[in-house]
């Protein structure tokens, strides 16, 4: 276990606790200010001021005896002395990791509320309308979790440049546009929750698509999206799709340690070795999805999560029916028309109906600009193609799926099934 | 717009591996270059012997200097490269990440300088 953010194991649990405290806080902090300036980068230049200012003064005179409303304080004097330095989250982070030491000695455990918690109507005006698609997930884990520029530049694989100057241009959008920070009436909710769901969702689908855990920066992503989705499940514990979304990420990361063996190779899904699924993270999500479904309005992230549902008590039972999991892609498929479903729903009609059922499926998306470049799905077809005794296309379909892989593991797990195949091929075909 | 991915590795890694691992690694380039090609974003890859071959010349005092060895004495050194056209620094990056060169070593983007009057598709 390597360490990202503490050099000694032994203070890592203690690390981890301040951590926390800090992201808590200065979401909160953020939150409040920025509503109240209705301006994202000048609430962190305040914020950022704070945090200095805490550093010099707490080793001093002492912690206060609620640090959050001393920040706030001091935040709120600085934001209205028009400090409009343009520091960005780059600055904050390093001042991050050393109040999270100083505040986790000062409060122990957790201090009673002080001021109303506005990261909801944050969450909400990151992921508002007339912000652009690809920087919302972004700029929620600068605001909601302080996160550096550089580092979510990783994870979403752009350059650090150009994550900042994106990121700046949102905030920029926010002040100028004067989007609000209020949670939205009834009448655009379900759109606008949507597009929160959508944001938290593609902030663990880029922690998890590379799966190498030593890639440290984007393992941590996968935490940042689990913390916001912990927290939206937190806010709107009405809302049964956000149950839905934290139970889908929690079923996933279940299974992370089973998707290598020893050696580091790609184990797939169906043999994974089920004991190392962690039990206790499915309960939860059990736990989350028939609270979901106790309110009576399925959605798509309610459907996904009762599909992984069903692929993990199909493995644990050993059932090989599969029409409860093509039953559910008919129903996740007619809500939200993803080529991406269609494909997984082929993969279940091929153990359900065999694979030419599948192949003719699958003939079809390959008119799908979308997928062209999508790896699961040259994955997919390859499988598929290899399974129906098509050797010439499941051979191409593993080139372009090892041409796409990013993980060497995925790769080596490609390659070595394209090799068997070209070893059982007389030379005249291959 | 062009851009040129250097593929910088550690060229003892090459014959540290076994020849199944050696035969498996040109395999998946080969993969990717195929990739590279369908989606229409190939314009060239070559791959470069090994850095005791590299020579250096330059003119100092309208003399040319030859040197062996390469330019830059560096832990990983180029060992080739791969021209494509895409259509911005985001798609040349997902590129250079899916690049099997991006786990055994280092890739540096570089977009290609514009010459005018050079045809683009």
């Amino acid at each position: 276990m390597a360490h990202a953010r503490g050099q000694f194991a032994v203070s890592d649990d203690a690390r981890a606790a301040a951590n926390a405290v800090a992201r808590h806080s200065y979401g909160k902090l953020l939150a409040y200010l920025a509503a109240d300036m209705r301006d994202v980068s000048a609430a962190e230049d305040a914020l950022s001021e704070a945090f200095a200012a805490a550093l010099a003064d707490w080793p001093v005179h002492g912690c206060p005896d609620s640090p959050e409303s001393w920040l706030m304080t001091v935040a709120r004097r600085k934001g209205i002395d028009g400090v409009r330095r343009r520091r960005s989250g780059e600055a904050v982070s390093a001042q991050l990791q050393a109040i999270a030491d100083m505040h986790a000695e000062c409060t122990g455990t957790s201090e009673e509320e002080v001021f109303p918690d506005r990261r909801l109507a944050l969450l909400f005006a990151c992921a508002h309308p007339a912000i652009d698609v690809s920087i919302r997930a972004p700029l929620m884990l600068q605001t909601v979790l302080g996160l550096e520029a550089k580092t979510i530049a990783c994870a979403f694989l752009v350059s650090p440049e150009a994550m900042s100057k994106r990121l700046g241009r949102a905030k920029q959008k926010i002040r100028e546009a004067g989007i609000p920070f209020v949670i939205p009436e009834r009448d655009a909710w379900n759109e606008r929750l949507e597009a929160v769901l959508a944001a938290i969702y593609a902030s663990y689908a880029e922690g998890w698509s590379e799966p190498d855990d030593a890639d440290l920066t984007r393992r941590d992503l996968v935490e940042e999206a689990l913390f916001l989705a912990r927290l939206l499940a937190e806010l709107l514990p009405q809302e049964p799709e956000t149950l839905g979304l934290l139970a889908g990420m929690l079923y996933t990361e279940a299974r992370r340690r089973a998707r290598r063996n020893v050696e580091g190779e790609y184990v797939p899904f169906a043999e994974q070795d089920t004991r190392l699924w962690d039990a206790g993270m499915i309960d939860d999500a059990e736990d989350l999805l028939r609270r979901a479904s106790a309110f009576g309005r399925i959605g798509r992230y309610q459907l996904e999560a009762a599909l992984q549902s069903a692929h993990i008590e199909r493995r644990r039972s050993g059932r090989s029916d599969w029409s409860p999991e093509v039953q559910l892609y008919d129903a996740l498929y007619a809500l939200t028309r993803s080529p991406v479903v269609a494909l997984n729903r082929a993969l279940a009609v091929a153990e359900l109906n065999g694979p030419d059922a599948a192949v003719a499926i699958i003939r079809t998306l390959s008119e799908d600009k979308r997928l062209a470049e999508y790896q699961p799905y040259w994955a997919a077809r390859a499988a598929l193609f290899a399974r129906a005794g098509d050797e010439r296309e499941a051979l191409h379909a593993y080139e372009m799926a090892i041409g796409l892989a990013c993980d060497p593991a995925v790769r080596r797990f490609l390659q070595r099934k394209q090799e068997a195949i070209l070893s059982q091929t007389p030379p005249s075909v291959a | 717009m062009q851009y040129l991915l250097l593929l910088f590795a550690d060229e003892t890694g090459w014959h540290r591996m076994s020849s199944e691992e050696q035969t498996r690694g040109v395999a998946a380039y080969r993969a990717y270059t195929e990739t590279l090609k369908e989606a229409g974003v190939y314009v060239g890859s070559n791959r470069l012997q090994d850095t005791n071959t590299a020579t250096t010349v330059r003119l100092v005092d309208g003399k040319s200097q030859v040197l062996d060895g390469t330019y830059a004495d560096t832990k990983e050194q180029l060992g080739g490269y791969f021209l494509i056209d895409a259509p911005d620094l985001d798609a040349a990056l997902g590129w250079a990440a899916r690049c099997p060169g991006a786990s055994h070593g280092t890739i540096e983007v570089r977009p290609v300088w514009p010459t005018p009057g050079a045809s683009s598709p």
